[in-house]
C-alpha cells in the first residue's frame, strides 16, 4: 500500500476514480454505454470525445513543459486552424466535397506548423522566455484568426470534415481515436527511442546537455512545432464538432486546461521528467470534472472554483517543501526514536 | 505570414563593436524613453492623419478610459520586477466589481464596501504570495489557480450582471475635474496617485530596493541578508491590492458588477508592463514605463476608433506586434549587456 501510494500516478488516478464514484452515486446509469446505430453512446464516451482536443494539446504541452518551456499560444492556434480550414471550405463551390476538406485540413495544419516554427524560433534561437515568446502569438493569434474569418462565424457543410470531430469509426468517436493515436505515437517515439531522455535532459539543464552533445536547440524547436501541430488538429476537431469556426471562442482558455492536465499528471513545470500517461489521466480528469459539476446539481459556472481547488491541492502534493512539512508531522515520533538509537 | 514577420536579425548575429562609449546615458531609462517616443510618435501620426486627434482631450480620454489598467499595471510591475508573474489580476478585478455590486445592493455603506473589496484583494494576494514563497511553487501556476478561484467566486456570488445604484458610486462616476477647458475623472487622479506612490516606494524605500535585488538574483539577495520572504510575499499583496483597487475603479467606470468583466485583462497588464520596458526576468524596469505602456495600448484603441475603417481585431494584432518588437529588443539589449 505504501509503495502504491508512492507511485507517481497514484494520486491522479485516485482523484479520477473518486470523481467517477461521485458520478455513479449521483447518476447510477453513469457507466452504462448503449449501442445506437452501430455507435457507442454514454457519459463515458462523451467524456472521451469532448476531452480529445484538450488531451491532444496536453500531449504536446507535456513535451514543451518537459523542456522547461510553456506554450500559451495554443488556444490562439486552435482558433487559427479552425478559421483557415473553414474559410477555405466555405468560399468554394465544391464546399462539401471530400477533396476540398482534405486540402483545407492540410492547409490548416500546415499553417499551425508554421506558427509552431515561429514560436520555436523565438524560444530556441532568440532565447526569449517561453511565457513571453508565446504570449506574443496568444495576443496576436486571435486577432489573426478574426482577420481570416473577417470577424464572422464561418459555418461549413462538409461530410468528411464533420467526421473529424463528430464522426464514429468502429463504434468509437473519431476524435478520441485520433487523440489516442497521437498519444501512442508520441509514447513510442519518446519512450522506445532516446528522444524522451534527450527532451528530459534539455529540460533539466539545457547548457549541460548541449555540452554533452545533445542538440538542445533543435529539440526545443521541435517540441514547439509538435505542440502547434497538436493544437492544429485539436482546432480542426473543435471546428468540425460545431461545423463552424468562431475566432473568438474556439479554444478559449484551452491552454490553461492543457497546462492543468499536464500538472495534474505529475509533470513538473520546472522541466525534466514527464509522464504522458499522467497527462492522459489529467486530461480525462478535467473533462470528467466539467461533466460532473452540472450532473450533481452545482451550476456549471462554478467549474472554475473546483479547478482552482484541484490545482492548489495537486501543486501542494507535488511540492517537495509541502511534502516535507507533511512528512515531518507524520513521522516525527519515529524520527525522534531513530535519532535516539 | 510568419516568415514575413520574422525580423532580420542576421546583422545582430555578428557582434559589431560599439564605436563610441563617450556619451554615457543611464541605460535603465532607455526602454522607457523608447516607449515614450513610441507614444509621442503614434500621437504625431494620429494628429496628421485624423482631424481632432491632436486635442489634449484625446490624451486625457486615453487616461480616463484606462485608469484602472494603469493601477493594474503598477501592481503587475512590482511582481514582474521580482521575476514573478500574476495571472490572477483580471479575475480579481471581476471579483472586486462583483463584491462591490453585491454588497452595495445589500445596503452596505460605500466606505465599508471599498474597505471590504480592498481587503479581499489584498488577502488573496497574500495567500498566493505565501504559497509561492513557502511551498516553492511557480508563480505561474499559483496565480493561475488564483485566477480560476476568483472567477469561480464571481459566479458563486451571481451569474447575472448586478447594476450599481449607490449614490456615492454614481456621483464619483459622474464626477469630472476640469483642467482649463479639458477634464479628467476622479479615477485618473487615483491612478496617478497610485503611480506616484509606487515610484516613491520602489526608489526611495528599503522595500523597493529589495524588490530590485530579489529580481536581480534571489540567491544573492538572500546571502546579503535582505528580507526576501517579506518582499516576495509583499509584491503579491501589492498586486492583489492594486487589482482590487482597479476593480473598484472599473466598477465605477462600468457601474455594474459582472463575472465576465475584465476577461483577459491580465494579458493587457502584462503587455503594458513589457512594452513599458520592464524585463520579464526581473530586476530591471520602471513603473512609469508601465503607465506609458498602458497609454500606448490606449492610443492603439483610439487610433482604431478614429479611423473607423479598421476592424477591432487590429488592436490585438498591433499589441502582439509591439510586444514582439519590445521583447526582441530587450533580448538583444540584455545579450549585449552580458
Amino acid at each position: 500500500m505504501r509503495n502504491l501510494a508512492k507511485h507517481a500516478l497514484f494520486w491522479p488516478l485516485f482523484a479520477l476514480a473518486l470523481l467517477l464514484v461521485v458520478n455513479v452515486v449521483a447518476t447510477p446509469s453513469f457507466f452504462s454505454i448503449r449501442v445506437q446505430d452501430g455507435h457507442l453512446y454514454g457519459s463515458l464516451i462523451d467524456i472521451l470525445r469532448n476531452g480529445a482536443p484538450t488531451l491532444l494539446i496536453a500531449l504536446g504541452m507535456t513535451l514543451v513543459i518537459a523542456t522547461r518551456g510553456i506554450d500559451l499560444s495554443v488556444g490562439a492556434i486552435v482558433a487559427i486552424a479552425a478559421a483557415v480550414a473553414c474559410t477555405y471550405m466555405a468560399g468554394a463551390p465544391d464546399e462539401s466535397s471530400a477533396g476540398r476538406a482534405i486540402v483545407a485540413m492540410s492547409m490548416a495544419v500546415g499553417v499551425c506548423i508554421l506558427l509552431g516554427l515561429w514560436n520555436g524560433f523565438l524560444v530556441s534561437v532568440l532565447g526569449i522566455q517561453p511565457i513571453i515568446a508565446t504570449l506574443v502569438l496568444m495576443t496576436a493569434g486571435r486577432g489573426l484568426a478574426m482577420l481570416i474569418t473577417d470577424g464572422q462565424i464561418i459555418t461549413v457543410n462538409n461530410a468528411l470534415f464533420k467526421k473529424v470531430g463528430a464522426g464514429f469509426v468502429l463504434g468509437l468517436p473519431v476524435a478520441i481515436l485520433i487523440a489516442l493515436a497521437v498519444f501512442a505515437i508520441t509514447a513510442v517515439l519518446t519512450r522506445r527511442t532516446a528522444l524522451g531522455m534527450l527532451i528530459e535532459s534539455v529540460g533539466i539543464n539545457p547548457e549541460a546537455s548541449r555540452l554533452a552533445g545533445v542538440r538542445a536547440r533543435t529539440i526545443t524547436w521541435t517540441v514547439y512545432v509538435f505542440v502547434a501541430f497538436c493544437a492544429g488538429i485539436a482546432g480542426l476537431m473543435i471546428a468540425s464538432n460545431t461545423s463552424a469556426a468562431d475566432a473568438n471562442s474556439a479554444g478559449l482558455w484551452i491552454e490553461l486546461d492543457a497546462i492543468l492536465a499536464v500538472v495534474i499528471g505529475g509533470t513538473s513545470l520546472a522541466g525534466g521528467r514527464f509522464s504522458l500517461t499522467g497527462t492522459l489521466i489529467g486530461a480525462m480528469f478535467i473533462q470528467t470534472l466539467a461533466t460532473t459539476i452540472p450532473t450533481i446539481g452545482i451550476p456549471a459556472e462554478t467549474n472554475y472554483l473546483f479547478k482552482a481547488i484541484v490545482v492548489i491541492v495537486v501543486c501542494l502534493l507535488q511540492s517537495p517543501k509541502a511534502r516535507a512539512v507533511l512528512n515531518v508531522r507524520r513521522s516525527s515520533p519515529r524520527l525522534a526514536k531513530g535519532t535516539a538509537a | 505570414m510568419t516568415t514575413v514577420l520574422a525580423p532580420p536579425d542576421s546583422p545582430t548575429g555578428s557582434p559589431a563593436p560599439r564605436p563610441s562609449r563617450g556619451f554615457t546615458f543611464p541605460t535603465r531609462f532607455l526602454p522607457v524613453i523608447a516607449t515614450f517616443a513610441l507614444f509621442v510618435g503614434m500621437f504625431g501620426i494620429g494628429s496628421i492623419r485624423y482631424e481632432g486627434f491632436s486635442s489634449p482631450q484625446v490624451v486625457l480620454n486615453v487616461l480616463v478610459d484606462n485608469s484602472f489598467l494603469i493601477v493594474l499595471a503598477v501592481g503587475m510591475t512590482f511582481v514582474i520586477l521580482t521575476g514573478g508573474i500574476d495571472l490572477s489580476v483580471g479575475s480579481v478585478v471581476a471579483l472586486s466589481t462583483m463584491i462591490a455590486a453585491a454588497t452595495l445592493k445589500a445596503g452596505w455603506p460605500a466606505p465599508l464596501v471599498i474597505l471590504a473589496v480592498l481587503l479581499t484583494g489584498s488577502i488573496l494576494g497574500l495567500l498566493m504570495g505565501l504559497v509561492i514563497h513557502y511551498f516553492e511553487i511557480q508563480p505561474f501556476i499559483v496565480t493561475l489557480a488564483g485566477m480560476f478561484l476568483a472567477r469561480g467566486l464571481c459566479y458563486l456570488i451571481d451569474v447575472e450582471s448586478i447594476p450599481i445604484k449607490d449614490e456615492t458610486f454614481q456621483s464619483i462616476a459622474q464626477g469630472t475635474i476640469y483642467i482649463g477647458d479639458y477634464y479628467i475623472t476622479p479615477a485618473v487622479v487615483v491612478a496617478l496617485v497610485v503611480l506616484a506612490i509606487a515610484a516613491v516606494v520602489l526608489h526611495m524605500t528599503r522595500f523597493g530596493r529589495t524588490v530590485y535585488a530579489v529580481g536581480g538574483s534571489e540567491q544573492s539577495a538572500m546571502l546579503m541578508g535582505l528580507s526576501v520572504a517579506r518582499t516576495k510575499v509583499g509584491v503579491y499583496v501589492i498586486s492583489g491590492f492594486c487589482s482590487s483597487l482597479a476593480g473598484l475603479l472599473f466598477s465605477i467606470y462600468m457601474l455594474s458588477g459582472y463575472s465576465l468583466h475584465a476577461v483577459g485583462m491580465e494579458l493587457d497588464a502584462i503587455a503594458a508592463v513589457v512594452i513599458g520596458g520592464t524585463l520579464l526576468t526581473g530586476g530591471s524596469g520602471l513603473v512609469i514605463g508601465s503607465a506609458l505602456g498602458v497609454l500606448v495600448l490606449g492610443t492603439i484603441q483610439t487610433f482604431i476608433s478614429f479611423d473607423g475603417t479598421l476592424s477591432s481585431w487590429w488592436t490585438k494584432i498591433t499589441i502582439g506586434v509591439l510586444l514582439l518588437v519590445f521583447v526582441v529588443m530587450q533580448r538583444l539589449f540584455t545579450r549585449r549587456a552580458v
